[in-house]
C-alpha cells in the first residue's frame, strides 16, 4: 500500500461513529472480544466483523488469532498519528486567535481611529 | 487571559470552532473582512506568512489567501462570499488549491455580542465524512513544515471521486 492509499484508508477507517466508539472502547478497556464488542451496538457479528476489518486494514486495531475469543487491541501509533491531527488543528486555530487577540488589543489602544483602517 | 478555544467535531461532516474575544462585534468582523487585517493573524502554523490576502468584500465576491512556510513551499486557497451581514455573520465557500477536500467546504461565522465582547462560532461543514478527516489531517500538520512538498505529493492521490 503506497502512503497515499494508507492515508485513504485511514480515514474512511475513521469516517464512521461506529467504528470511532469501537476506538474509544478499545482506548478505554485496552483488550475486548469481538463479541463483547458487539454487544453495546444493534449490529449482528458479521456486521461488527465489517468493521473491524477497516479498521484492522487502517492499522488502527490488531486482532488475536484466538479462534474463541478474538481479541482485539488498539494499535496506538496509528491511532495517535490519525488523532494527533485534530489536536494539531487545535493548536493552529490557537495560534491564529492569540494573534488576533493582539490585533484586536491594539487596535482598541490607538487613540482615535487606527490609520491603517481605509 | 485569552477565552479557551472550543474545537469539535459536529455531525458528520462538520468541524465548529468557538472563541470569545475582548473586542466589540463590529471589530471583530471587520478582522475578519479586511485583508489588511486578515494578513496579520491568518497565518496558520508557526513560520507561515502571507504573500497573497486580497479581499473583495460582497455576496459573490471572491477572497484569495496564499500562505508560504520558511522553506519557500506555498499554500493557496480561494473562497466565494455567499452572505454578509455585518457585524453578526459571514458565509462563505472555501477550496484550497490542492483540493485535498474532495471539494468546497462552507464556512459558516457568526459573530455574537458577549457582554464588551464578542463570541465568535465558526462553522466548517465539509463535503463528506471523508473530507472532513483529511481536512484535518491535511494543512494544519506539524509534518508539513519539514515536508510539505511530500506531503502534498502525497495528498493529491486523495483527491478521489465523491463517494455517494
Amino acid at each position: 500500500m503506497t502512503e497515499s492509499e494508507r492515508l485513504d484508508v485511514t480515514f474512511t477507517a475513521l469516517a464512521d461513529p461506529t467504528r470511532r466508539a469501537i476506538l474509544a472502547r478499545l482506548m478505554k478497556d485496552g483488550e475486548v472480544s469481538v463479541m463483547d464488542l458487539a454487544e453495546p451496538f444493534a449490529m449482528s457479528q458479521p456486521a461488527i466483523s465489517k468493521h473491524l476489518k477497516m479498521l484492522e486494514r487502517a492499522g488502527l486495531i490488531s486482532r488475536g488469532r484466538d479462534a474463541q475469543r478474538r481479541p482485539c487491541r488498539i494499535e496506538g501509533e496509528a491511532l495517535k498519528q490519525a488523532t494527533g491531527w485534530l489536536e494539531q488543528y487545535r493548536k493552529v486555530w490557537e495560534g491564529n486567535f492569540r494573534r488576533l487577540d493582539a490585533l484586536l488589543d491594539d487596535l482598541q489602544s490607538t487613540a482615535g481611529r487606527p490609520e491603517r483602517d481605509n | 487571559m485569552p477565552s479557551k478555544l472550543e474545537v469539535r467535531a459536529e455531525g458528520e461532516s462538520a468541524v465548529v470552532i468557538e472563541r470569545s474575544f475582548a473586542a466589540p462585534p463590529d471589530l471583530v468582523f471587520d478582522c475578519w473582512t479586511k485583508p489588511q487585517f486578515v494578513r496579520q493573524w491568518l497565518t496558520g502554523p508557526d513560520g507561515w506568512r502571507f504573500t497573497v490576502c486580497e479581499i473583495d468584500l460582497k455576496v459573490g465576491g471572491q477572497y484569495r489567501y496564499v500562505w508560504q512556510n520558511p522553506q519557500g513551499v506555498s499554500m493557496g486557497m480561494t473562497g466565494t462570499l455567499k452572505e454578509i451581514v455585518r457585524p453578526e455573520k459571514l458565509v462563505s465557500s472555501e477550496i484550497f488549491d490542492e483540493d485535498w477536500t474532495g471539494g468546497e467546504a462552507l464556512v459558516t461565522a457568526v459573530f455574537s455580542p458577549e457582554g464588551a465582547g464578542t463570541k465568535v462560532t465558526q462553522t466548517v461543514l465539509y463535503s463528506s465524512a471523508k473530507a472532513r478527516e483529511g481536512a484535518l489531517a491535511s494543512g494544519m500538520t506539524e509534518g508539513m513544515e519539514a515536508g510539505y512538498q511530500r506531503l502534498d505529493r502525497v495528498l493529491e492521490g486523495l483527491t478521489a471521486p465523491k463517494a455517494s
